[in-house]
């Protein structure tokens, strides 16, 4: 049995009478494990697809089966449950609360998880050693670089210990040697068994992922368009990770 | 996420925003601290009041007083025989619910003389000398008169302490304790010994005051325009003599019995059965009987007057419903200013809210996506808005003790505010409900905020 089981999904918006399809009969398996990177031009749908699999947002039809579990008919509380213990998010733009300190943002899911305050620092420092921060726990997001913004929001994902981490471009806001060391970071997560959906419009960054979808009006393409995308031209230092 | 770290998440959050804060909670504090001194200072003239109506004599006591003759009994207002000695002996003997029965004459038009100095006093009676029971009197110094003065129709008078400060001086001007036992005094052109003077009568908060040395005299203080409640400017305006005294020297009776010029004052003092008493005042013992009580004075007067109905009773129960009905429109008119003052503080409240969530959308978009749930959010919300109403409402309550005293300082009335624990439960209880009444719309609209839609909010 897959992870996550995605049947026949669609998202339809209603936007002044008009009828737009981001998502259109959309079917996918992930298994458990996988490095796989969702890929399309913005507007393809491809972010409406990982808020939908990742429970925040609710399908227009179809079933997405999420670790057992049939996620189109969960309450918005389930919904909050899964965010909060399946479910790990990296976004673009990272996302931590400015008015916490790096250690208390990494606490966070688990203060929703309700885990006692001195496991909780525990487990924060232990995430956040994965990300090489833990010297910085006491700062504010704002005192640190983009990258190390981008590496707690990971130490955040990654410390309720989920099923499944969603990456929504997450070097979309870093240069590219800091990108770089974030993918870095995702590869070798995915290499100590962790799965990780990642979503980018970039087919460089795409290109680390052993398993790519692509996503083109709401559809998931038939094949992926290699020359197009230029994915023949893998920079040596990723080609000699990816298998 | 537990309630604590929402508190702390609230407290936080307050921080941030310290002005904007502390405008918001201006109005909680405004709404709170004027609710506890509006209560402080109706509270201070209810005790102020009933501090009076005790010291008068109380709900026991009943005032009779001569009485416009009824329109179906116009025809035999001539044998109207008015409040006489025979009527206080009736009730002595015929009204077993009154307890106590005195007699009253008024000196009509008192002027004072001694010392080179005169004063009108409020009130120059004769009376007997169970009048101190009636009135709550107390001698500090000398003795009242008693029956052989009475019985003799002596010349002698206890006075209040204006009086004596009036005529002999104010011991607070004199630097000592002034008793002018033994002086004589003119009533009216007659000499009259002093032989008692009655303690001097004040407030409680006059009398704190006074012990703390917290007030200066002023000269206004011995005169009648002094400081103090009505009811005891009136009894340290007072002077008593014996009935029997007054009604020989003041009243135009002349003894009935003719005689000899020795007999003559023995025979008035056994006769004044004619003179026109001012009033009688009688003392009952249970005040849940005082209809009845009333009504068996009104019969035994009824037969001592004929049936005719030339008198009328006033009891201390409208002064009583007076100050209820004052208590309770104050409370009214005062509880719905400063309600409205925390309805505004309320409204200030949720208008912050709503701009906080507004300006929030993102961090609560975050909070969602990790893991947060609606009532997480609704939580969150509604605990700032709360921690800011509880914060503004403690701060009232301090600020109401400033209020207070300076309305204390300012107020018309001579009674100190009293600030009470109930006063301060319920301003405080209802700065916390206007807290969670105004955070509820702006908590719900937080928490019904989709994550995906804050998330995507710039």
């Amino acid at each position: 049995m897959a992870l996550v089981e995605i049947r026949n999904v669609s998202k339809i918006y209603h936007l002044g009478g008009e009828e737009i399809r981001a998502l259109d009969d959309v079917s996918l398996d992930i298994e458990s494990g996988e490095f796989i990177s969702i890929i399309g031009p913005s507007g393809s749908g491809k972010s409406t697809l990982m808020q939908i699999v990742g429970c925040l947002d609710t399908p227009s039809k179809g079933t997405i089966k999420l670790d057992g579990t049939m996620i189109q008919d969960a309450s918005p509380r389930q919904l909050a449950a899964i965010r909060n213990q399946k479910i790990g998010f990296v976004f673009q733009f990272f996302n931590l609360l400015p008015k916490l300190t790096v250690l208390q943002n990494v606490e966070l899911p688990m203060v929703y998880g309700g885990i006692g305050g001195r496991e909780r620092r525990e487990r924060a420092i232990q995430a956040l050693e994965l990300v090489s921060l833990a010297n910085r726990s006491k700062h504010r997001p704002s005192q640190l670089s983009g990258g190390q913004q981008q590496r707690v929001a990971i130490a955040r994902a990654l410390v309720n210990n989920p099923k499944i981490i969603f990456a929504d471009e997450p070097t979309g806001n870093l240069d590219s040697h800091t990108g770089e060391l974030i993918l870095q970071l995702f590869r070798k997560l995915s290499t100590e068994g962790r799965t990780i959906i990642l979503v980018t419009h970039d087919p460089e960054i795409a290109a680390i992922t052993p398993r790519r979808i692509e996503i083109r009006d709401g559809k998931i393409a038939d094949k992926v368009d290699e020359t197009l995308a230029g994915l023949n031209r893998i920079k040596p230092a990723v080609a000699s990770v990816s298998p | 996420m537990n309630f604590w770290n929402a508190i702390v998440v609230g407290l936080k959050e307050i921080w941030a925003h310290k002005f904007r804060s502390l405008l918001t909670m201006l109005g909680i504090i405004l709404g709170v601290s004027s609710l506890v001194a509006m209560s402080a200072l109706v509270k201070g003239m209810e005790t102020g009041a009933k501090e009076a109506l005790v010291a008068i004599g109380g709900l026991q006591k009943i005032r009779i007083e001569p009485g416009e003759v009824p329109v179906e009994q116009r025809h035999l207002q001539d044998q109207a025989p008015g409040l006489t000695m025979n009527d206080v002996y009736a009730l002595q003997a015929s009204a077993p619910l009154v307890t106590k029965v005195s007699p009253e004459y008024r000196v009509p038009r008192p002027t004072i003389a001694a010392n080179g100095k005169t004063f009108r006093p409020w009130v120059c009676s004769g009376a007997w000398p169970v009048v101190l029971e009636l009135f709550e009197h107390e001698i500090a110094y000398g003795r009242m008169f008693n029956e052989i003065d009475e019985e003799q129709g002596r010349s002698v008078c206890v006075i209040g302490t204006n009086v004596r400060d009036e005529l002999f001086g104010s011991p607070t001007q004199a630097g000592r304790e002034i008793i002018p036992l033994g002086e004589t005094l003119l009533i009216n052109g007659q000499a009259f010994t002093i032989i008692g003077m009655f303690k001097h009568y004040e407030t409680e908060q006059e009398r704190k005051e006074r012990e703390l040395g917290l007030v200066q005299d002023t000269p206004a203080r011995g005169g009648r325009r002094g400081r103090g409640n009505f009811v005891f400017r009136l009894k340290n305006g007072s002077i008593y003599i014996p009935l029997s005294t007054a009604t020989i020297k003041f009243s135009n009776v002349t003894p009935q019995r003719g005689g000899g010029a020795a007999s003559a004052a023995a025979s008035a003092v056994g006769d004044f059965g004619a003179v026109q008493l001012t009033s009688i005042e009688v003392k009952i013992d249970d005040v849940s009987l005082m209809n009845a009580s009333i009504q068996q004075v009104r019969n035994v007067l009824f037969s001592t007057h004929k049936g005719i109905e030339d008198f009328s009773f006033r009891t201390q129960e409208e002064w009583a419903d007076n100050i209820e009905t004052f208590v309770r429109n104050a409370r009214v008119s005062g509880g719905t200013i400063a309600a409205i003052s925390l309805l505004v503080g309320g409204i200030g409240i949720m208008n912050i809210m709503l701009a906080s969530i507004s300006g929030r959308v993102r961090e609560i978009g975050i909070r969602k996506a990790i893991g947060a749930t609606t009532e997480n959010v609704f939580t969150q919300v509604l605990v700032e808005s709360v921690v800011i109403a509880v914060i503004g409402g403690l701060t009232g309550l301090v600020a109401a003790y400033g209020l207070v005293h300076l309305l204390g300082s300012l107020s018309p009335t001579e009674n100190e505010p009293i600030v009470t624990v109930t006063a301060l439960g319920v301003a405080f209880l209802s700065s916390v409900s206007i807290g969670i009444v105004a955070g509820l719309i702006p908590a719900f609209k937080a928490a019904k905020l989709s994550p995906m839609v804050a998330l995507r909010y710039e």
